[in-house]
């Protein structure tokens, strides 16, 4: 556990403990009712992470088979400078794109939340649709869109006469892949910050209206801390999906093989070392590096805002 | 439209009703709407929707066309009635089948995934049992793991069990949602009130009579927001049935559509993919879009519940 949005709910609200038949009778319930979400919980989660786990200390050889090797994977994942280079470009991809993705989401979710706009249903719903379109299609639609074959980015330039922009190269890639990853999630951030918003309640802003703070400072000292633990959780999911990154770079990767190699990101990397290479046991060992590493940068968001918001008070 | 914006309230609509909080009413002095600020966002809309029009446009076109007309408007000839007979036809028309594939997985997945939730939800809401606390500790935490990571070990596994490279493989594992239980036990909390519970059990209602006669119809509006969900993530799900399935007779959308991609930029011979392609990739995103636009008040009151709540 290592959220605190997701902290627990309060205790069940007590029902009155009854004498131990109940008691008994209740602790049967819950069971036949949770086993089967407990059944596939332990089946497709658990055993899959305890045998990632085991397989990670292996090595297959091709004289004697598997042997033990400790954490050899570890220590050559971590000098390994193709899972290294990944991981740092993701933490680049996260530092630039995460804060103007929830930025773009928090502005879009404080004028719709402050009904300064008109065609306010149409805007949420238009800016939200991309969240509909699956990633793979996304990527698809965007790699035609920025290819040079008929891409209209370099028709345009083509009509004025400059040369056309190269959204596919080495230099480019990154930034084109975080305007694939915004474009999609933009949305479905923003819906969950106005979520949040609307259910502030409203006597707080008009206290503020009374006290003449303007719509801006409002939503700077108001609005923004009374969604913190919304805010909290799209950083801590966006933080889980930048480190993940498979789709879109591997869809780019067809039409632009020279510039994503197999080690783009630490999962293409872990993809092409269980497929390709089929290097499972080494595979294993980056997915749970990947694991820890994800879990560790997200403890230390919310450490750090917790740390804020004390501060704060 | 030009209603008030306090009109404008789908978030409250699939949650429960919240007691003793007055519904929240804008007041009386509504801050004046801004044109400036309303062109302004339509110049941000044009961002997210000009994609989906290239898409739609792209699609009217002959393999031709495409490269000699500007991409945002129709080249004067139609050719969607043909690029969507190709789209049908190419490979023996596979892509129906990845339709139906697509369909199947994530229609059994997500109902799965519901009732698991839901019943793992009302439990942990309304009894207190030993384990319970940690149990659902564990499950929250799982929130946070990686599903990539999960899915390379998950594989072997299935490889081992002779499950890859079958429907299950991707169904089965589709079916855990961690994040569901955690939404439909705070839905829960509220939802089904304990005094109906208790009533019942004087009535002599065995428990899990009392869950699937009142419980479970007190909690639908927030399995079908679980639901909807599920069925998006396995509907969007690539890199599961990617390293799951082998047979093209097999793959989901996604899956399928990638590999057309990738045939497309590797070969020149298969030029003539492209507007199949892009037929193909613009009918694929109709169904879930149709089902966001008609299903609004759930996945509006999901996303509420999940981060007001949490």
């Amino acid at each position: 556990m290592t959220t605190a949005d997701l902290r627990l709910p309060e205790k069940p609200t007590a029902l009155r403990r009854g004498p131990s038949r109940l008691r008994r009778r209740e602790n049967t319930a819950a069971w036949v009712l949770i086993a089967p979400f407990v059944v596939v919980f332990l089946l497709f989660l658990v055993v899959p992470i305890v045998y990632s786990g085991y397989l990670s200390l292996f090595r297959e050889q091709l004289v004697g088979g598997n042997t033990f090797v400790g954490l050899e994977n570890y220590t050559r994942a971590l000098t390994d400078p193709s899972f290294l280079s990944g991981v740092a470009r993701m933490a680049v991809f996260l530092v630039i794109q995460v804060p103007v993705m929830l930025g773009l989401s928090l502005v879009f979710a404080l004028l719709l939340d402050a009904g300064v706009l008109y065609l306010q249903r149409f805007i949420r719903l238009g800016i939200f649709i991309p969240y509909a379109v699956p990633s793979v299609i996304a990527a698809l639609m965007w790699g035609y869109l920025y290819g040079g074959d008929f891409g209209p980015f370099a028709q345009l330039a083509e009509k004025l006469g400059a040369p056309a922009p190269q959204f596919l190269s080495a230099d480019w890639m990154l930034f084109s892949l975080m305007n694939i990853v915004s474009w999609e999630f933009i949305g479905y951030n923003m819906i969950i910050l106005y979520a949040a918003l609307r259910s502030v309640p409203r006597e707080l802003f008009d206290a503020a209206a009374v006290d003449g703070a303007g719509t801006v400072r409002t939503a700077w000292s108001i609005k923004i801390p009374a969604i913190r633990p919304a805010i909290l959780l799209t950083v801590i999911f966006s933080v889980i999906g930048s480190f993940q990154l498979f789709n879109e770079p591997s869809i780019l990767r067809n039409i632009a093989p020279n510039v994503i190699g197999i080690d783009y990101t630490p999962n293409l990397y872990a993809y092409n070392l269980a497929f390709i290479n089929r290097d499972s046991n080494y595979a294993a060992a980056i997915a749970f590096i990947l694991g820890i590493v994800i879990m560790v940068v997200s403890y230390t968001v919310q450490l750090s805002a917790q740390r804020k918001e004390r501060a704060a008070r | 439209m030009t209603t008030i914006p306090a009109t404008v309230e789908p978030v409250v609509t699939g949650t429960p009703p919240e007691t003793g909080q007055p519904r929240r009413a804008h007041s009386s002095d509504q801050p004046r709407r801004s044109k400036l600020l309303t062109v302004a966002m339509f110049v941000a809309l044009l961002y997210f929707l000009l994609p989906l029009w290239w898409l739609v446009v792209a699609s009217t076109k002959s393999n031709a066309d495409l490269f000699t007309s500007f991409g945002l408007w129709f080249s004067g000839t139609n050719s969607l009635w043909a690029n969507i007979q190709d789209v049908f036809t190419t490979q023996d028309g596979v892509y129906l089948l990845w339709l139906r594939n697509s369909l199947v997985y994530a229609v059994v997945s997500a109902v799965g995934a519901a009732f698991l939730a839901t019943m793992a939800g009302y439990a942990f809401a309304k009894y207190r049992f030993r384990g319970g606390n940690l149990i659902f500790s564990g499950i929250l935490g799982a929130v946070m793991i990686p599903m990539t990571a999960l899915t390379i070990p998950t594989y072997l596994l299935f490889a081992n069990a002779g499950l890859t490279n079958t429907p299950w493989a991707v169904i089965l594992p589709s079916l855990v949602s961690p994040f569901g239980v955690y939404l439909m036990r705070v839905y829960a909390a509220d939802a089904v009130d304990d005094t109906l519970i208790e009533a019942a059990r004087v009535d002599g209602a065995g428990e899990l009579r009392i869950f699937f006669t009142i419980g479970l119809r007190l909690l639908a509006p927030g399995m079908v927001t679980v639901l909807l969900f599920a069925l998006v993530s396995t509907w969007n799900n690539y890199f599961l049935p990617l390293i799951m399935l082998n047979s093209p007779d097999l793959y989901p959308l996604t899956v399928g559509l990638a590999q057309w991609q990738a045939l497309a930029a590797g070969g020149s011979g298969s030029r003539a993919l492209f507007s199949t392609i892009i037929t193909g990739a613009f009918i694929s995103i109709i169904p879930l879009v149709l089902a966001f636009l008609y299903l609004q008040r759930y996945w509006q009151s999901g996303l509420a519940s999940g981060a007001v709540k949490g």
